[in-house]
């Protein structure tokens, strides 16, 4: 059958107003169910005729899963389809969690953080462009990988975690809220459940067709921000090719406490390396108990990659990891 | 007395419509009873139709029709058609389904079974020239005297070049302008670098949609092209109809570049699926088709030997480009080398170059074709060079520009003006060279800062077309423009000088375009930055015959001599008594009362047919001015811009950030300044995208495009440099043209490409990559030293 692209086929569409409404057609309409938010990872699916779900449940019109409210113990709680610009210019994320303010804003173009939402761009999926293009690949069900060989293109794809699998994930906010030690709420029929970031995003040694832990019938509905220690010092990077409009080739979040002039703890996630935003233990490890200067950092960032293994064309991941990494613990402020 | 037209500020007539959404595009348009198509892309690289099965699709309720290459007017042959049985590349159409609605031809265009022979395909050039390798085409894989053909090189070839030079084997082209070698042993210092310069696509705003109905055996299409007289004619030659049964409506173009210079082949398929079932049928064209049947600037893989004097003085320059066609040619080459001439008069010059056939998507002219790439792979050797003589970089530019009437090679004579150095000083001044260059090197943080210049000529002119006006007896001059509205406001501004000889104010001018139905004169393709100079001259010749009929128009109803009487401010009068005369309106009258040659029932026998066609439309409709423009003009016509780029350079991420941006340019006189100064800086900044971020990136094992989406292909966005480039005109006229101007469309292309690619290799010591574009891995590889993400010569990564 010839292929054709860039027309939405027919669907049934849902537009549930409740938040009690929206989980309950997520999880009757299970694998042929589509959940919308912002639409920008969707719209792509959709009229690629890639994935062709026989229903979509458009979010749009559940206002509960749009706000950004205060939590008892200080911290924050941010409903699922709250618009990156509005994550971007809240003077609640802005005060207490600049890093999650800063990574929303880098997101694309103005016009698509006004469209996508938080939850839309935690749980987007890779943009691998073999998978992207359709290509039956083990993360669309098949049995190979195409952007893994010695010939493949993959000056964007992963140098840790690759399990069959070589893609990364592309969220900008997934790194800061990892860094930021957030929780995701899921809900489906049988309730809800609370995830901690690190544990949201998975890779494909885990399911390689999924990116978190969403299973058909799931609903992300919100997440939740800790208060933030007072002191915490951050970095926020993204390196990509444009100034707009574009994925991270690397980007890295993170969360130091500082003592005087040495790191108690630190918390430093670098995404579009691997499947999942990879929280580094080595990079903490060696942070931990020493002053947060170049030299540290240095040796954060060789800690950081030292499992890192290169594709055909993305070795100068390696060292873009292991500066960004240098530079998260150099440069936070 | 009427404002000086040549020069200000003007807004041009469409500006309204396009920023309030009423301009109406080609996909705006409707039509009584009209239908839409879509189309079947090949999925392999090159492969042979050997069956289809259409069954399933023509069942499906709602379809009306299916289109194959067999449906097409004339023969399938070595030229591109619309849709083919043989596709050359992913994504070329094979066949076009209609259906009552798009959501009903996707699903159809889904229903049918194609099934494909897979041929051998070829991404690389340098593959398809060795032994064994594989030809793009059946009929071969180069072309000479437009003959394709095979050719392959002996291994010695290659292994002659090693891995670090462009193997150079049999040419097909080849031209000298002087003794090369003379030339190097006169030379102090010699460098020599193999580079590549990558292909990248157009990416228009607006895809190549089109609507076609047809009414009583005429064609009515509704298209996206950068010009309308011209592309009405290749619209008629691609359908084998009479230019008189073709009307063509394209009032506007949501950018061209080159890849829209008059009618696109695609434009055939829904004015033969509408005659086939009756209907109107639109086609619109997505995004994803657009990266396909959009067409691209043909890449180079090139090697350059040049030897300057001890003065800085280029005395030898040996040029070889091995230049990636696609599927169906490119001529970019051959500019290539003209245009190399054009930025160093070397005292001495080889060039050779041979184009070879690939499986990629077909080229076409993309804005400074063969310019922008020669420009953006030899200016940073001339860096190399100047730090070699301890040359400052601006000098050796100016030791070695044209200058006065200069020369271009070869054999294409003089220049009709070239005021370079001026250009160069003017620019040097506006970015302020001397402080900048100061600057080279230093760093802060973890950022150094480079700083670069681009010198890049282009083509800017041609003469000989026709102006077309009319006096209407409102008293408004109309001015009947040929020429596209393809966003350059040429539509508006080369009737200024129509304007300048009547002495009449602007709010009386009526521009008149974009309607073949509306008489339009014979113009020039929109292309090749010949429009400004072009048609300045016709409407100026125009013009002046103009004036001769309201002079004798005057001395006939009001006696004296013809020369007696003036034209100023909408009306003709007997010089020294105002009084005696008449105005415009009456004039029109007057003239639709006489006839002849007043109201366009004679005209000059010199004009074009198209021309005379539109005049007798127009005749008896007032006061009928045509002209052919004679004016005399010996020497190519060429503009020259200079950008000036100031980077800051992160080392521990590769990223560069442009800090500073300034050009200028010698374009002749200034016709409209705010739009000169967009235009300009609009192809800096495209020509900076192919520098730093824009590609065009295949899998090498499968032969298909992975790019083929704006936020995959990277063009570059606003953001990706200051938010004011400054520009300035040296503003002197060229001499061999009435109003003095020259084009600008393509030379800044090559300017600011160079000038950012010279100044990311300043900002690593002198360290030049040799590649397009070069992204921020491979600097920090360079920096890092890592290995970098590709090989020499590597193409579409």
């Amino acid at each position: 059958m010839a292929v054709i692209r860039d027309m939405i086929p027919p669907f049934e569409l849902y537009q549930p107003s409740g938040v009690e409404d929206a989980v309950r057609l997520v999880g009757e309409h299970g694998d042929q169910g589509w959940v919308l938010a912002g639409g920008l990872d969707t719209f792509d699916w959709l009229k690629d005729r890639i994935k062709r779900p026989a229903a979509v449940i458009d979010l749009g019109g559940v206002a509960e899963l749009g706000g950004i409210s205060e939590t008892d113990d200080g911290g924050l709680e941010i409903g699922a389809m709250a618009r990156l610009t509005a994550v971007a210019e809240s003077g609640d994320v802005r005060s207490r969690f600049p890093l999650l303010a800063e990574a929303a804003g880098l997101v694309a173009t103005p016009q698509i953080r006004n469209q996508g939402t938080l939850g839309g761009n935690i749980v987007q999926d890779t943009r691998c462009w073999y998978y992207r293009s359709g290509w039956p690949c083990y993360r669309a069900g098949g049995n190979v990988c195409y952007a893994g060989t010695s010939r493949s293109m993959n000056r964007e794809h992963c140098i840790l975690g690759a399990s069959r699998c070589v893609a990364v994930n592309p969220s900008d906010t997934a790194p800061a809220l990892v860094a930021l030690d957030a929780e995701m709420t899921v809900a489906n029929a049988s309730g809800e459940r609370t995830y901690a970031a690190r544990d949201f995003f998975i890779g494909p040694e885990i399911d390689i067709t999924r990116m978190t832990v969403l299973e058909p019938g799931d609903l992300l509905t919100r997440v939740r921000l800790p208060a933030p220690q007072p002191g915490a010092r951050w970095y926020f990077e993204k390196i990509r090719d444009r100034k707009s409009w574009d994925f991270s080739l690397a980007s890295v979040a993170s969360v130091l406490h500082v003592d005087g002039d040495v790191v108690r703890d630190a918390r430093i996630v670098v995404n579009g390396v691997a499947p999942y935003p990879v929280r580094s233990d080595a990079a903490e490890a060696v942070a931990r108990g020493r002053a947060p200067d170049d030299e540290t950092g240095q040796m954060a960032g060789e800690a950081a990659v030292q499992d890192a293994r290169a594709l055909r064309h993305n070795d100068y991941k390696i060292a873009l990891m292991r500066n960004l990494v240098k530079r998260s613990v150099r440069d936070a402020a | 007395m009427a404002e000086n037209v040549i020069g200000t500020d003007i807004a041009p007539p469409d500006l309204r419509a396009k920023i309030t959404g009423r301009a109406r595009y080609a996909e705006d348009f409707r039509a009584e009873g009209m239908v839409f198509a879509k189309l079947l892309l090949s999925p392999m690289p090159h492969a042979r139709v050997r069956r289809v099965d259409t069954q399933a699709a023509e069942a499906m309720e709602g379809v009306l029709g299916i289109i194959r290459a067999s449906d097409l007017p004339g023969e399938a042959g070595p030229r591109e058609r619309a849709l083919t049985d043989e596709p050359k590349y992913e994504g070329e159409p094979i066949l076009a389904v209609a259906a009552v609605d798009e959501t009903t031809a996707a699903a159809a265009v889904e229903a049918i079974n194609v099934d494909l022979e897979e041929l051998p395909f070829v991404l690389d050039p340098l593959e398809s020239l060795r032994e064994g390798g594989d030809d793009a085409r059946l009929d071969g894989n180069t072309v000479k005297d437009r003959e394709v053909f095979s050719l392959k090189w002996p291994d010695a070839v290659f292994e002659e070049a090693g891995e670090d030079r462009l193997p150079m084997g049999e040419p097909t082209a080849e031209w000298a302008v002087g003794d090369v070698e003379a030339g190097f042993a006169e030379a102090a210092v010699v460098v020599e670098e193999t580079m590549v310069h990558q292909s990248v696509t157009h990416h228009p705003m607006e895809p190549r949609s089109c609507m076609a109905y047809w009414q009583n055996g005429k064609l009515f299409l509704h298209g996206s092209t950068q010009s309308t007289q011209q592309a009405r004619n290749a619209v008629a030659r691609s359908m084998e109809l009479d230019v008189e049964d073709v009307v063509l409506v394209a009032e506007y173009c949501g950018g061209g570049f080159g890849s829209k210079i008059s009618g696109a082949p695609i434009m055939t398929v829904p004015a033969v699926m509408s005659r086939k079932i009756g209907r109107p049928v639109m086609l619109r064209i997505t995004r994803y088709e657009e990266s396909y049947i959009g067409r691209a600037r043909a890449g180079f893989q090139g090697w350059a030997k040049i030897g300057f004097r001890r003065d800085g003085r280029m005395t030898a320059l040996d040029l070889y480009l091995v230049q990636d066609s696609g599927s169906y040619g490119a001529s970019d080459f051959g500019t290539a080398g003209v245009v190399a001439t054009a930025s160093y008069q070397p005292e001495n010059m080889r060039f050779r170059a041979i184009p070879v056939y690939t499986n990629t998507p077909p080229r076409s002219a993309q804005r400074a074709p063969g310019g922008a790439q020669i420009v953006a792979m030899l200016e940073p050797l001339v860096d190399k060079a100047a730090r070699e003589l301890g040359l400052d970089r601006l000098e050796i530019r100016k030791i070695n520009a044209a200058d006065g009437d200069g020369w271009l090679g070869p054999n294409q004579g003089r220049f009709t003006s070239a005021r370079v150095r001026e250009a160069l000083e003017l620019g040097a001044e506006l970015f302020d060279w001397d402080a900048k260059r100061q600057l080279s090197g230093q760093t802060e943080g973890t950022k150094v800062t480079g700083v670069g210049i681009g010198l890049s000529p282009f083509t800017a002119g041609s003469s000989g077309r026709d102006g077309l006006l009319v006096v209407r007896d409102d008293g408004k001059l109309y001015v009947h423009q040929g020429i596209g509205n393809l966003g350059t406001h040429s539509i508006a501004d080369t009737a200024r000088a129509a304007a300048k000889v009547l002495d009449l104010s602007w709010d009386q001018v009526e521009i008149v375009w974009g309607d073949t139905r509306k008489h339009l004169p014979h113009s020039t393709v929109q292309a090749g930055s010949q429009t400004t100079f072009a048609h300045t001259r016709a409407n100026h010749a125009a013009a002046e015959a103009l004036v001769a009929l309201l002079q004798e128009l005057a001395a006939r109803e009001l006696g004296d001599s013809p020369e007696s009487y003036r034209v100023a401010d909408g009306r003709v009068f007997r010089a020294g008594n105002a009084s005696v005369g008449m105005s415009f309106a009456e004039a029109a009258r007057r003239a639709v009362a006489l006839g002849g040659k007043f109201s366009g029932e004679e005209y000059p026998d010199d004009l074009n047919d198209a021309t005379k066609a539109a005049v007798q439309g127009l005749a008896g409709q007032g006061l009928v001015a045509a002209a052919k423009d004679n004016y005399p003009r010996d020497g190519a016509i060429y503009s020259w811009v200079i950008s000036f780029c100031q980077v800051e350079l992160d080392k521990e991420t590769g990223e560069v950030e442009i800090v500073d941006l300034a050009s200028s340019a010698d374009c002749g006189t200034v016709l409209h300044s705010r739009s000169l100064t967009a235009q300009t800086n609009g192809g800096v900044i495209q020509g900076i995208g192919m520098a730093k971020s824009q590609r065009w990136v295949f899998d090498p094992r499968w032969g298909v495009p992975l790019t083929k989406r704006f936020y995959t292909a990277r063009p570059p966005g606003i953001l990706d440099v200051p938010r004011s480039p400054r520009f300035a005109a040296v503003d002197l006229p060229d001499p061999q043209t009435p109003v003095g101007s020259k084009g600008i469309g393509e030379p800044p292309v090559g300017a600011g490409e160079a000038a950012y690619a010279c100044a990311v290799a300043d900002a690593m010591g002198g360290r030049y990559l040799r590649r397009t574009p070069v992204t921020s891995d491979m600097i920090l590889a360079e920096m890092e030293g890592r290995s970098g993400p590709y090989e020499l010569l590597d193409t579409h990564v």
